[in-house]
């Protein structure tokens, strides 16, 4: 708990820095909008139309489409910039929609008496409407307040640090105080905004200039803040830094911990981790530049970016062939293989297993059937599940997209029959599952490599020497361990990652 | 000191004023009189252009109001609102203030002027920090009345000021507008739909129906010889509420 409690300022100050500055340009533009849609009615419905669309999509699809269209327009696509974007869009509805019913709501006889003593339209708006209805605005503020504040969790995944960072590896990992102090801080700052922007208005209405004066300092102060850490992180940036990724599931939170740990202890370079990059997200960031370092799978690779036939294929003929293609089409360099596979493999329970002498997935043609699969996210919509389908006619009763985090206990307590497992996970062993034999080669082979940029390699080529020396120092059993020590056992992937790098330290 | 030519105000197609021409000399207190939707307010609003004539003119000292803007206009015009139209998040103080500022008063002659109308208005100096909501009805349309009052126009507007107030209020505020009126030599021109406030206010009255002009003259004219079965009608109403007065007290009397 400590441990995680120490992190507690650096993703509270990434958290504000996100939220509050998305709320800032959130209100300073719905706000002009609003007014506008109030006075020329016809640009009313559009407008409103438009934010209640942008609404109406889940908050996490919204931050993840940002990444390819800011891709498409070359601009940085992870980390800050999706994120802000995607919240700025998400706060704007409700703010704008007060603005106008507030605007609309304001009794028809007051708008006269304001023509009737001669102000013009614009001393009408600033003097009687625009104060008329700010407690209503003020009600809009609050509302996107709050939501954007919880929305900000959703930064991770899109490659910005947030509280969200706790809520999603802890889910990962399986570490419910993580997940637990990331809900509790979101909630808290939600509500302390919440109740500061409310003590502004409460000031504001009855005219307590100390409460009035006290809320907007505080709020001030927030700002003052997030400006200044803000600027300072601007400027660091500038200086150089290596960026490593990290896909959504444990074995990747480790690996990257690992790569960023032996680079900055080889090079005395500064080397940071963004966190819980979705797969694809994780491989675009790569080619953009925008990280420099990632471990990814060569089945992946050979299965989702070059659309290879995933029949029988050899370790090292795939492993050739991925280095080629990624240098030649994308320009990465792959530094090499760590030294063990993370194949997607099916998995049953052992004693189910055994008394419907299921050892081969061929064997479990018959009785599919009558069971149940369950996936994670993309398994179902991979190369990889259809190539299984199709070599082996499988046909299950159900199928469930599920969290991987959860996919191994669904499993070993009978939720689902059989699971699209990753063969390092230190659950298989664990909850005594069994992995079933792909007798007729439909997977191909997922040699974990390190992925690195072009500008890495030329710029700091140190670096690239640093991850190469991790080539061929994890096995199978070491990863399946590693995993089990943070999956199970409840230490952070730093911690074990820090474990393992002492021990390669130290070897001569 | 006013006059209104022939003016005219189409809504769509249908006609809410037709071809009303009258004229009001300076210091005289015009009563517009007629039932709803005679066309009264129609009129008055287009003096000061809140609503814009189809067509006619009107001339205020012999310049025609449409070479004005329409907010410079009206910042020479007091106007007085039945429902009041006393801004809610505004001390009484400084709704006053408004049309000063407007004008671009400074601080101080503005703050000198304010106390001068609310003075004049019999608001007591405790009010004057109280938004509108804390006031009576008829403390809030004293306020109106002040506020109308602040930039000494050369004319003041009244959309039926007192009609939303209760009888003895009424009376209070009838006389004391009275008393302003003479005091200030104030040209005026005021809407009703009750004819025994117009005999007992007006120096003329002007009867409205359908949208056209019936009559204008003074209470004893209209009284003497009506003109139409309309005006005929309207002092039908206080005449016989005179007599039966008198009857009831002839009775107490005796």
């Amino acid at each position: 708990m400590s441990e995680q409690l120490d992190l507690l300022p650096g993703y509270l100050t990434a958290h504000l820095q996100i939220a509050l500055v998305a709320l800032l340009v959130g209100i300073t533009v719905s706000i002009p909008l609003g007014v506008l849609a109030a006075r020329v009615r016809w640009l009313e419905q559009p407008v409103l139309g438009l934010a209640s669309v942008i609404q109406t999509i889940p908050g996490l699809a919204l931050l993840a489409i940002m990444v390819p269209l800011l891709a498409a327009a070359h601009l940085p696509s992870i980390g800050y910039l999706p994120a802000f974007i995607g919240l700025v869009l998400y706060s704007v509805l409700p703010i704008l929609r007060n603005t106008v019913t507030g605007l609309a709501t304001i009794d028809p006889a007051l708008v006269e008496a304001a023509r009737g003593v001669g102000m013009t339209p614009r001393q009408r708006l600033v003097r009687v409407e625009f104060p008329l209805a700010l407690p209503v605005i003020i009600a809009g503020i609050r509302t996107s307040t709050v939501w954007t504040v919880g929305m900000a969790t959703l930064s991770t995944p899109v490659g910005a640090t947030s509280l969200g960072n706790y809520i999603f590896s802890g889910l990962q990992t399986r570490n419910l105080s993580a997940v637990l102090v990331g809900c509790i801080a979101a909630a808290t700052l939600a509500l302390t905004l919440d109740g500061l922007v409310r003590l502004v208005a409460i000031g504001w209405e009855r005219r307590r200039h100390g409460m009035l004066g006290v809320a907007l300092g505080a709020l001030a102060l927030l700002y003052l803040y997030t400006g200044v850490t803000l600027g300072r992180e601007l400027v660091q940036a500038r200086q150089e830094r290596i960026l490593v990724g990290a896909k959504t599931f444990t074995e990747q939170y480790i690996l990257s911990e690992i790569l960023a740990g032996q680079m900055t202890h080889e090079t005395g370079m500064a080397a940071a981790v963004a966190q819980s990059l979705g797969s694809t997200v994780a491989f675009d960031a790569l080619r953009s530049g925008e990280i420099d370092v990632y471990v990814d799978y060569s089945g992946t690779i050979w299965a989702t970016l070059m659309h290879r036939e995933t029949g029988a294929t050899n370790r090292s003929d795939v492993l050739v062939e991925v280095e080629r293609f990624l240098r030649d089409r994308h320009g990465i360099v792959v530094v090499g293989a760590l030294g063990f596979e993370n194949a997607y493999a099916l998995a049953m329970r052992r004693a189910m297993a055994e008394r419907l002498s299921i050892r081969r997935i061929s064997d479990l043609v018959v009785h599919a059937p009558a069971l149940s699969i369950g996936g994670d996210y993309e398994f179902f919509g991979r190369a990889e599940w259809r190539a299984v389908r199709e070599t082996y006619g499988l046909g299950f009763a159900a199928q469930r997209s599920m969290d991987p985090s959860l996919m191994y206990q669904a499993a070993a307590q009978g939720n689902v029959d059989v699971i699209s497992a990753f063969s390092t996970d230190g659950r298989i062993a664990a909850l005594d599952l069994l992995i079933l034999k792909d007798d007729r080669g439909a997977i191909p082979p997922y040699d974990a490599v390190i992925l690195a940029s072009a500008r890495l390699q030329h710029r700091h080529p140190e670096a690239i020497d640093a991850l190469r020396r991790l080539v061929g120092t994890i096995d199978g059993d070491t990863m399946r361990r590693m995993n089990l020590a943070v999956d199970e056992g409840g230490q952070s992937p730093g911690a074990v990652a820090t474990v393992f790098l002492d021990a390669l330290w130290r070897k001569p | 000191m006013i006059e209104v030519r022939r003016l005219t105000k189409l809504f769509g197609d249908a006609p809410a004023v037709r071809d009303v021409s009258f004229a009001v000399s300076a210091g005289e207190l015009l009563a517009l009189v007629g039932g709803s939707g005679c066309g009264k307010t129609t009129t008055l609003r287009m003096i000061n252009r809140l609503i814009e004539p189809t067509s006619g003119t009107v001339l205020i000292e012999g310049q025609d109001v449409s070479a004005l803007s329409g907010h410079v206009l009206r910042r020479g015009i007091g106007y007085v609102f039945q429902r009041v139209g006393l801004f809610p998040h505004m001390t009484v103080e400084q709704n006053v203030a408004v049309p000063l500022s407007l004008l671009g008063w400074e601080a101080g002659r503005m703050r000198g002027r304010v106390g001068e109308v609310l003075e004049l208005v019999e608001i007591e100096p405790a009010l004057r920090q109280r938004r509108p909501a804390e006031l009576s009805g008829g403390q809030q349309q004293r306020v109106g009345v002040a506020r109308a009052l602040a930039a000494e126009p050369k004319l003041m507007l009244l959309d039926e000021p007192f009609g939303a107030l209760d009888p003895l209020t009424r009376d209070r505020l009838q006389r004391s507008f009275l008393r302003i009126r003479k005091r200030l030599g104030l040209t005026a021109i005021f809407v009703t739909h009750d004819m025994v406030e117009a005999l007992l206010l007006a120096d003329r009255i002007a009867v409205m129906k359908d949208g056209r002009l019936v009559q204008v003259g003074a209470p004893q004219q209209l009284l003497a010889s009506p003109a139409d079965e309309v005006v005929e009608r309207l002092l039908d109403t206080p005449r016989r509420q005179a007599r039966a007065f008198d009857e009831l007290m002839a009775g107490v009397a005796r």
